[in-house]
Formats: structure tokens, sequence, C-alpha cells
């Protein structure tokens, strides 16, 4: 290969002695150390990186940084990486992308023939036709489509998110954006100074050699400053409400998201140069003035031979100049400033082979080089809510008022010597610094008991303009190409959207998909705007452009999701399930106990000796004070202001819509003490509704709540020996049932640990003990009752084996067996529902249900055919009607058939009908409503023992 | 993400705090059941000023009323629920 790496240049960030082998479309390939993937390639001669989205038009260099339309390659198994931007590393194995067979020889580039075929708008074209072809599409369209592959062997890795609270956030290290942070950081901010390239110092990098000492000077100047951190290959990717600023920091090893509250927001962030609309645009050899200067300065790759270079601005004039120095030979330098020469068209087939010009020469180059113009990289000051506004003497959009914390500095504000950029990223820095710290301030002032803080100055700092200079609108020549490269949106696809009715630019872009692709407009979007004002006679102020939305730089899926790192909860005893085979089951945020092996086994246990179920899930609230009985009347349906030092009632909560929305028990454990237990999901739901009361309605009540479901562990002793077996390991408490009856509270030393609450209530239908012992006893508890409970049979239950239990007792399950829809008499809790309280939480509603009646119940139901066990959700119908469902089914190995609870329209489930449930087989069986929800022990007698 | 200043805490990120929606008033016991459904669904989804309530959840589990504007997202007072009345 050819090489094209010239001789040392000053300001090179290339390391000539460490050479780099990696592999290019399977072939090796050199490059050196500091190279990007398309520098190295340029040095060797390559000119050809990938084919184009919709064309397979071979494309080449078009910009030479991470903005490159033409760069996006597939290294290793990652896609779309910027080859502009990305380092070359030892091994790599670097591949073109959207080519098929070859980059060489790429058959979709027949796409060219058939061009007619992809106008715009063609998927809406294409997608207007019947349904049954879409597969068809989708088959042939996903061959034809851009991007890389993902291997399915790619390690999962993972990115980390932080949160920063920096006083200003600079966005660009330009030559204003370093001055900015410096004087920011001397005013006494934090300052977060972010780069999207590997180094800073913006267009200085690559100006060539007089931009040198002062980068030195300003790079210096950042370094010796306290208080700057700077982010470099970072962007800031959007900002969002009240300054809340998304960076995104990615290197080749990682990447990460930084949320960062900025109390002053620095846009800094430059223009962005724009390319040239003309035919032969994108053949390999054209380029920007950027890509050039990049090329030759930053990796002493010469990019071409022989250059014509169009130009409208000193970029342009610099340009050739280098170019000359680099040994290139430019034959022919077009000035667009003067109207006696216009560019008509590059020619070549594959690569640029000659330009053509409007006196009618045809000049052979291998490059052609374009400085026509600038787009201002306002898209932060427009999420801010600038306005964007066009200014035609200087042929770029320019941003309106901005809100009193960001603020704008260099370029995208306008041009002028590197000292006046200087003096102006001074002055906004020095006033971001104090608006932050003012900001500072006035936070501290409004939070109680916080650090008094220092006011800032309240003088302004006086920032001198920086007015941007006359600049030719040139977006078109005289011939037509490409507008968008990502998209291969061309001049006249855009003019034949406006043709076709779609005469605004927010609806041409998403006809045609110009300013869609990788690149977001960057490049493309004012061309665009430019030749959609031209095709609907409009001027590009009338037009106006585009929302520029977040995010500014592609962002992966990944740094977006971060860690895995959802919360789990365990109970004190997991350890000992775990070590004692218990199959888990992720209930919310909990792991449970599902069963230990055989949960039919672990009810008959239960039912005729002792078990003991881990229910620390359980939400618990203690609350103190004389208003706590005015609290439960107001958020259960049922009765509470009578409730006996010692006792436990069940309560049903209904939101101000009558819905259930929870249950649970409450005991009365001394005059001022209740105890709450809600269910183990609606915990937290429960704690809320409670302090909205409290808060919101009733804030004179004295009550004191405070959530201990975290500082009790909770088990559950049932079965006919369990009381035999607490007496055992209990203390200071009489066990009698005479002394201790059914829904009755008592505190008690347990296994020696004093302050223990037992509650005797029975989800399970048996004689049962629930124990609430702190949580750091939790284990110590469980293993003394087994150990003490051996002789009596005891074996630990699961979550299945107490939802037989429960089922067979026809307890309902909130949630499970209600929804979203179900109050409270339809839940069959109407017994509890208390209507003569003067308020409570949903008692219109309640005293609406009961006047008119349930429209629905949840009864019990067997199915007749006794081993037939309906799965949940099934149907319940009546002839083509669905009347209800099956909300629990279990196979009861206590009664030996099928049981359920169903939820069926009130006409269908008076005791004893017969109704029919559909299976998902599509057969159906026939099932009884029972008189009772209770299927087994209806009179409870077995609780009561 | 919104910045609320919570009277007890400061400035506070916007997910430490649960929406509660716009404030509406509770009717009576024994309004009428146009009055008790509006209570219940109806919302003014006003395009301005807007006093909506906030549960400072993770943080000092007030709840608070705040003035927000619904287009710019400005918010010009936070105050407990249990403040001294006007």
């Amino acid at each position: 290969m050819t090489t094209r790496r010239l001789p040392g240049r000053p300001g090179e960030v290339i390391d000539r002695v460490r050479p780099i082998e990696f592999t290019w479309n399977g072939r090796v390939a050199f490059g050196l150390e500091g190279d990007t993937i398309a520098s190295a390639l340029a040095a060797a001669g390559v000119s050809v990186f990938s084919r184009s989205f919709k064309y397979h038009r071979p494309r080449g260099i078009l910009t030479a940084d991470q903005h490159d339309p033409n760069l996006f390659l597939q290294v290793d198994d990652e896609p779309n990486v910027r080859g502009g931007h990305r380092l070359v590393e030892d091994s790599m194995a670097v591949r073109s992308q959207n080519v098929w067979p070859s980059l060489r020889y790429d058959l979709r580039s027949a796409n060219r023939l058939v061009g007619r075929f992809l106008t715009p708008g063609f998927y809406y074209k294409t997608f207007m036709a019947p349904g049954p072809l879409k597969p068809t599409y989708q088959r042939v369209l996903r061959r034809f489509s851009a991007g890389g592959t993902v291997g399915t062997a790619t390690q999962r890795t993972f990115s980390e998110k932080h949160f920063a609270h920096p006083d200003v956030v600079v966005a660009g290290g330009g030559p204003a954006g370093m001055a900015a942070a410096v004087a920011a950081a001397a005013a006494g901010a934090q300052v977060m100074l972010v780069e999207e390239n590997r180094t800073l110092g913006g267009h200085l990098r690559y100006a060539g050699a007089a931009a040198l000492g002062p980068l030195s000077d300003l790079r210096d100047a950042v370094w010796a400053a306290d208080g700057i951190e700077v982010l470099t290959d970072a962007a800031v990717t959007g900002r969002y409400d009240h300054n809340w600023v998304g960076i995104v920091q990615a290197t080749a090893a990682a990447e990460r998201l930084i949320k960062a509250r900025a109390k002053c927001l620095v846009v800094a962030a430059g223009k962005i140069e724009r390319p040239y609309v003309f035919e032969g645009n994108d053949l390999p050899g054209v380029m920007l003035s950027g890509a050039a200067m990049r090329l030759m300065n930053l990796w002493a790759v010469s990019p071409g031979a022989r250059a014509v270079v169009v130009t409208a601005n000193d970029r342009g004039d610099a340009v050739v100049e280098q170019l000359g120095g680099a040994g290139v030979d430019v034959a022919e330098v077009v000035d667009l400033r003067q109207a006696k020469q216009q560019l008509v068209r590059a020619r070549g087939r594959g690569r640029l082979a000659a330009v053509e010009l409007s006196d009618g020469r045809v000049i052979e180059a291998d490059l052609l080089v374009t400085a026509v113009g600038w787009t201002t990289a306002t898209s932060l000051l427009n999420m801010a809510g600038a306005r964007p506004v066009y200014e035609p003497r200087t042929a770029r959009f320019l941003s309106g008022d901005l809100p009193d914390d960001v603020m704008a500095t260099g370029e995208i504000v306008g041009d002028g010597s590197l000292d006046e950029l200087i003096a102006h990223g001074s002055a906004v820095g020095a006033e971001a610094g104090r608006r932050a710290l003012r900001r500072a301030f006035d936070w501290a002032k409004s939070t109680p008991r916080a650090q008094p803080v220092t006011p800032p100055a309240d003088e302004p700092t006086t920032i001198p303009p920086l007015a941007a200079a006359d600049h030719p609108e040139l977006f078109t020549a005289p011939s037509d190409g490409f507008v968008d490269f990502s998209e291969d949106v061309r001049g006249k696809d855009l003019a034949l959207a406006a043709a076709e009715g779609y005469d605004s630019i927010e609806l041409s872009k998403r006809y045609t998909t110009a300013t869609m692709g990788p690149i977001q407009g960057k490049l493309e979007l004012v061309n665009a705007v430019a030749v959609h004002a031209e095709a609907i006679g409009a001027t590009i102020a009338e037009t106006g452009t585009t929302t520029w939305r977040p995010p500014y730089a592609p962002i992966t899926l990944g740094v977006l999701a971060g860690a895995d790192e959802d919360p789990v909860r365990r109970s004190p005893m997991h350890d000992w399930h775990v070590e004692h085979r218990a199959v888990p089951l992720v209930a919310g945020q909990w792991i449970r106990p599902d069963h230990y092996g055989d949960p039919a086994a672990e009810v008959g246990n239960t039912r005729e000796h002792v078990g003991i179920i881990d229910v620390s899930p359980l939400g618990k609230i203690d609350l103190r004070g004389p208003d706590v009985p005015k609290l439960l009347d107001f958020v259960y349906i049922n009765r509470w202001s009578k409730l006996g030092i010692g006792r436990v009632r069940y309560g049903a909560m209904v939101g101000e819509d009558g819905v259930v929305i929870d249950d649970g028990v409450t005991a009365r454990l001394g005059e001022d003490r209740y105890y709450m237990t809600t269910t183990s999901s609606g915990a937290g739901r429960v704690w809320h509704w409670l302090d909205d009361w409290m808060q919101t309605t009733a804030p004179w009540w004295d009550v004191r709540m405070t959530a201990v479901s975290d500082g009790y562990a909770a088990m559950n002793v049932a079965g006919p020996n369990s009381r035999r077996l607490l007496e055992r390991v209990a203390e200071d408490v009489d066990l009698s049932a005479d002394a201790f009856a059914y829904m009755q509270a008592r505190t008690a030393t347990v296994a020696g640990i004093p302050d223990c609450i037992v509650l005797r209530i029975g989800f399970t239908g048996e004689l049962s003990f629930e124990l609430h012992v702190p949580a750091g006893f939790g284990l110590h508890v469980w293993t003394s009752l087994l150990e003490a409970g051996a002789d009596l049979g005891i074996e630990p239950f699961g979550i299945e084996a107490q939802r037989i239990m429960r089922l067979e007792k026809g307890h309902l399950i909130v949630g499970q067996d209600t929804d979203g829809l179900t109050k409270a008499h339809e839940a069959a809790l109407g017994w509890a529902v208390r209507a003569d309280k003067a308020d409570c939480a949903g008692k219109p509603e309640l005293q609406w249900e009961s006047e008119a009646g349930p429209q629905r119940m949840l009864v019990a139901v067997q199915p007749d055919e006794p081993s037939l066990v309906p799965a949940e959700a099934s149907q319940i119908v009546a002839g083509d009607r669905i009347v209800g469902r099956v909300t629990s089914s279990r196979m009861s190995p206590t009664l030996g058939r099928g049981v359920c609870l169903a939820m069926i329209d009130a006409d269908f489930a008076e005791p004893g009908a017969t109704v029919t449930i559909r299976l998902p087989d599509g057969t159906s069986a026939a099932a009884t409503v029972m008189e009772q929800t209770a299927h087994f022990d209806p009179e409870g007698e077995r609780l009561r023992g | 993400m919104l910045l609320i200043t919570c009277p007890h805490c400061g400035p506070r990120n916007g997910d430490e705090f649960s929406f509660e929606g716009e404030v509406v008033d509770r009717p009576l016991m024994g309004c009428s059941e146009e009055a008790w459904r509006a209570y219940l669904y109806e919302r003014h989804n006003v395009a301005g000023w807007q006093e909506e309530r906030w549960f400072h959840v993770a943080g000092c589990r007030r709840f608070l009323d705040v003035e927000r504007h619904t287009i710019s997202n400005e918010i010009r007072s936070v105050r407990d629920v249990a403040r001294e009345p006007k």
C-alpha cells in the first residue's frame, strides 16, 4: 500500500515509533499510536470506508471526526463505532458496514439503478399496502438496512451512572470553553468542563502551527486552575428542566452517564462546518476543509495529491495554504465570494476523478475541499428554550434569548480573533460562576439548618460583544447532490416532498427522513431547510428549522440502562431457607420460599401437626397516640373505636372510589399503642396512604406513625400443636384458650427475646400464632421454634402451602381475587362495612354500592368433577356471555378436590347455582357456587380451638 | 428532572418526590354523586399555573403544595400542606 503519511507536523498526535497492527475487512493494516481508525486507513491509502444507507454508494472521509456520517464501522463485535474518533488498537478487527458481499463489489449498489423505487416517503408509501405482505417487506428491508451486527456471544457489560452537583457545566472545550471554565473556577465555582474529543482545544488542535502556542497556554491554565473537572470523550447530550444536564462519557473501555444539576450551564459548542450540495458531493475524495486540516495537522496524513479547493471564508483560504505546505498540488481555487466562478459537479466512478467548473473547464483531481459555511451547534440552547433565529447576513441560525441559568460563548455566539473569543469566554465564565454561586446562596438560604453560604458579588460581569461575521449564503451549487449523507436524501427528494404537499420542514423531515440519521442534522439540517425553502418559495427565516431534541450525540442503550441494580429484599431467615432447599419465589422485591419440596405435604402437616412460615415481608406500622382509633376508622371500612386492649381485628381498606386496596390486621397493644400489618406488596402504599390522610385531612389528630416493616421478623406458627409448641418457648404470657382467645394480641418473651408481639389470628384456618420479633433475633426465634417443636411434628411451609390453605378457608388475597374495580361488597367484605361512620375513605361509594347492590360477587366455587382444577383466570360463561372468572384455584389436599374463588356477576352468583367454566382448551365444565366462601371448616372451629 | 425546593429539606431532585396530582377539594359527606365523581375523576389540566400536591417520599415524608407552571415547569412556591392557613 502507498503511504500518505507526511513528514513530522507540529501538533501531530501520533507516536511514530509505536506502530499498531490491525485488520481492515480481513486484511492486515498498520497505523500509529494516536491514529483514529479513519486516519490510519487514510494514511494507508484507503479512500472508500463504507457504503451508503439507501443506494449503497461508496463513501469516504467527509469530516474525519466523530460526526462523520461515512465512518460508522464495525469493530470486533461492536457495531456503529465512529471511525473518525475511535483510536486504532493492536489486533482490532475493523470492517465496513452496510456492504454485501464486499466493500468493492457491493451488489446492492444496484439500488442506484432502482433508485426511483426508493423515493422519499418510501416507508409511508410501501406500508400503505395490504397487511399480508408486511413480513416480506420486513425480510427484504432488513437485508438492505444499515448498521452493523451485534454478536450473540457479546459479553454483557455494565455502565455506571452517577449524580453530580457542579456549580458550572461548560459544554465544549475549545478556546472559549476553556477560558470560561478557568474564569468560573477563579470566581470560586466548581466546574465540569465537557469535551467530546480526546483532548481539550477545539479547532486550535488542528488549525495550524500558529494556534499551538495559545492552545498550550489555555490547557496549562485549565490544569493549573482549582476546581475544574475535565471530562474528555464526553458530550453534554441534553439540557432538561431546571438545568438537569445529561453527560455521556464514552471511551472504548467504558461508558458512563453523569446526571448533573448544573447551577449554570455554559454552552461553548462552537460551529460545525456545513457541506455543499452539488452533483458528486458524496464521492470519496470530496471532503470539508475541517477534514483536510485534521488529517494533515493531527495525524500527518496527506488528504490527496491534486486538489481543487472551493472557498468562501478564511478557513478555506487557510486550507489552500496548508495543502500547499504539505506538498499537495492545489490545481484550482474556486473563490465563491467572487461571482466569477462556480463549482458545477464532481465526477468519478467510485472516487473523485475530476471537477467541472462553470467556465467549462474540467480539472483532474483526487481531492475536492469545500469551505462554504457553518452551522452553529445551538441544540443545547434550543433545548433550554432559546428560539433559533436565522440571520441571512451570516448565513447561519443564531440563538434567541436564554434563561438566566444558561449562557453561551465562543463561535456559537459569533466570530472573532482568538483573543476576542478568549475574552468573551472569560467574561461569560466569570458571570456564570457568579450566577452559580448566587444560586448556591439562594439554595442554602431556602434550606433549614444549612451551613450559611457567603453571598457572591451582586454586580454582573460585563460581557464584551462578539458578533457573527458576514458570510455568503451558500447551500447548493447549480447541480443536485446529497443533502443528507446518512439517509441518502438529495435535494430533488426534498423538492419532490414539497411538491407532494409536505410544505412544512417538520413534515418534510419525517417524510424524507432527512436529518433523521445518526448525525441528527448537525451537518445537513441547514442545507435541508435551504432546499426546502427554495422548493416552497419561502425564505429560510420564514421556513424556520426543525426542533433540536436530546440527545445531542448518539447514546447506547446500555449506558441508559446502567448497571443491574434492582434492590432485592430478604428476610432475616433467608439463609436458613436456602440451606433447607427452599424453592424461591420472587414476589416484588422479596425473595420468599415458595415451598420446601412438597407443598401438599406441607399443608397436610400443618393441618395435622404444626407448621411454621416466614411472613417477614408483611408491612408493619407502629401507631401511637390517643387519636389512632380515628385514623383507623377513617382508613378501614369497619369500626375501630371500641377495640379493647389486647384485641386484634381484621380490616380492609378501600380507596376514595370504594375499590379494595389492601387488608390486614391491627392489634391494640396498649392504651395508645396499636400495631398494624398490611399485605407484603402493599406496605409502602398503605404507609403513603395513612400519611396522606394524617397530613392533608386531619393534621390535628394526635397520631405518631412509624413504619417498622424491617424492624420485625414475622413468622406464623399454625396447626393443632401450635399452642403446645409456643408454651415451650414463650414466657410472661398465658396461652390458654380462655386467657388468650382467637383474635387477641399479647406481648411476650419468646425464646428469651422480650417484647415480641404475638397475634392469635388464622389466615390458614388453623389455630395459629403470628410472632413479630425484633428482626435481629428472627433467625434465633425461628430455629428455637423448630428445635422445640421437633417432637410435635413441626415443619416449615412456604407461600404455596399458605395459598392453598387460605383458599380452602376462602380468605381473599387483594390483587389476586380483586382487581382495580372491585369494591368492598363485591369482594364479599360487606359484612365489615360500617355505614354509620360520619366519614371514612370511600364512604359515599360504599354507601351507593350497598344501596344499588353489588354488580358482581366474590364466591367460592367447586367444579362438579372433583379432580378438575380450572386454570386461574378461566372464564365463567352463560351461553356466549362472559359472566365472571376464576380468580384463584388449587387442588385442596385436605378436601381431595379442586377449590376455587370466582368473581361472578351477581345474577349468577346465588349459592347453589350451577355455572359453566370455559377451560383454556376450549372445553367447558360445570361448577357449583358454594354457600360460604370457606370450603373448609366454615364454622371456624379449628382456629378458635 | 424537576428541582423542587422542599421547605424542610431544601432543593431536591424531583425523583425524591411522588406526584399526587392537582389539588382538589374533598366534598363533604352527603354530597351528590356528580360532585363526588368530579372529585374522583375530573381535573382542570390547566396550561398555566397549577396548584398541585407532591409527597417528599424519599425525604421528610411531608405532603407539599406546589405552584408549578405546566408549560415552563417553573415552580413559584412550595409549602407544607399543614402550614398555617393563609
